[in-house]
């Protein structure tokens, strides 16, 4: 069985000790809540499970995975979306659909916008998108590049009800289907059996 | 199709799309060489000495010119970082970019020498090993540039700290094809400056996706 582990994680950040002491064990099909109240480390914390910046203590890591598997990719959603403005979605979709396995990127494009509602926008450039539907075509990129692990930096910021709707939809298909799911969010979004982490009850001590 | 390809694709769909960066390079390579001759003087000997020099200098600017935004653009809308996560070895995400880079703006250059070269009168028997120059040292310019800019990813003013950082690393290609040039125009053989200019692209072909990765990385952590 694979699973997804952290121990004592520390992030360190312009010299400033931003959180400590976080472990948590993700199994198949877990989800994660991540709250705290702004510059407790939510977004830091991602970053450093997507291994964009090396713990300053601790580590975390899959228990049991083999390196060359790429379903044990992450996939990191995090406050810029990772789209370039001049390609339509469905482009931007088919480059991370190939990249990721190089077959029938189109078709899994397509499937991938339908399940945001964005079928009729997939040939508009995303310069032309709005806030929502941008977020919502980077939301897509999770479903044509498989990973196992889902990593959400408020996933829901600009979205409307509908979309907020159809991410918990996808969301629960991904924790069924075995992934794992970490996310940070203030608004209320439905993670299915989610355990919670606090952000605030892991602030280093003041110091004296 | 391999992911090399796949990102090279990519970024030349960009480049395309959105880029003026390429255009820009190529009529400022034009208009920078073509006001040599306004600012000396119609005296074709003069013209004719200088103009391996001129070419290239003007090559040269006009690569660091279409350079500054290389890596800034994916570091902005955070698609480095989607590659790193996804675990995208950057080390090809970033020979992709240099190599679009060359294709775009590097090979342009190296077709309309010829056309500058005859503005300059460089003498005939020079165009060949001016062509040749080019072609093996254009690449170079892409190349260390390119470390350059993902060095300067999110510097304030990067066009001109990366001039600052990439033109005296470009001394050496400038060196070697000139004098190849003139050798060639004394009749003497360009071999010896040919290889060395060769053996710079050698060298920088497999280190300078490595040092733009490791800054690709830096920049975002």
């Amino acid at each position: 069985m694979i699973a997804y582990q952290a121990r004592n994680l520390a992030c360190l950040r312009g010299g400033r000790l931003v959180f400590q002491d976080v472990s948590f064990d993700l199994e198949p099909g877990a989800a994660l809540r991540v709250i705290g109240p702004n510059g407790s480390g939510k977004s830091s914390l991602l970053r450093l499970l997507a291994g964009l910046s090396p713990p300053f203590d601790g580590h975390c890591g899959w228990l049991g995975a083999r390196a060359d598997d790429r379903r044990d990719a992450v996939s990191l959603l995090g406050h810029a979306n990772g789209q370039k403005a001049a390609l339509t979605p469905l482009e931007d979709l088919d480059f991370w659909a190939r990249l990721a396995d190089r077959r029938e990127g189109l078709a899994r494009a397509r499937l991938a916008l339908e399940a945001f509602g964005l079928a009729p926008l997939a040939d508009t450039p995303q310069r032309y998108l709005s806030q929502g539907q941008k977020r919502r075509a980077a939301l897509a990129r999770l479903l044509v590049a498989p990973s196992r692990l889902w990593l959400l930096d408020e996933p829901t910021v600009g979205l409307d009800s509908g979309a907020v709707g159809l991410l918990e939809g996808q969301v629960r298909r991904h924790l069924d289907g075995g992934g794992m799911v970490v996310a940070s969010t203030h608004l209320a979004f439905d993670l299915p059996g989610a355990a919670t982490l606090d952000m605030a009850a892991h602030q280093p001590a003041e110091a004296w | 199709m391999s992911g090399f390809l796949l990102l090279l694709r990519r970024e030349l769909v960009l480049a395309v799309r959105g880029g003026t960066d390429a255009g820009v390079a190529l009529a400022f390579f034009v208009i920078a060489v073509t006001l040599f001759p306004f600012g000396l003087g119609p005296e074709p000997n003069l013209l004719a000495r200088i103009a391996p020099g001129v070419l290239w200098v003007a090559a040269l600017l006009a690569a660091l010119l279409s350079l500054e935004r290389l890596f800034q653009g994916d570091a902005d809308d955070g698609v480095i970082e989607v590659h790193l996560a996804r675990g995208t070895v950057l080390e090809v995400v970033a020979f992709a970019k240099m190599v679009a880079h060359w294709l775009v703006t590097g090979l342009p250059l190296v077709l309309v020498s010829p056309v500058l070269a005859a503005m300059l009168g460089l003498p005939v028997a020079g165009y060949p090993i001016l062509v040749a120059t080019l072609l093996v040292g254009t690449p170079v310019l892409s190349l260390i540039g390119g470390i350059g800019a993902a060095l300067t990813i999110g510097a304030r003013r990067g066009g001109a700290l990366l001039a600052l950082l990439v033109l005296p690393l470009l001394i050496p290609p400038l060196i070697f094809a000139v004098g190849a040039i003139d050798a060639v125009l004394q009749g003497l053989s360009a071999r010896a400056n040919l290889l060395l200019l060769g053996g710079l692209l050698a060298a920088a072909l497999p280190l300078a996706p490595v040092a733009a990765a490791a800054a690709m990385r830096q920049a975002v952590e």
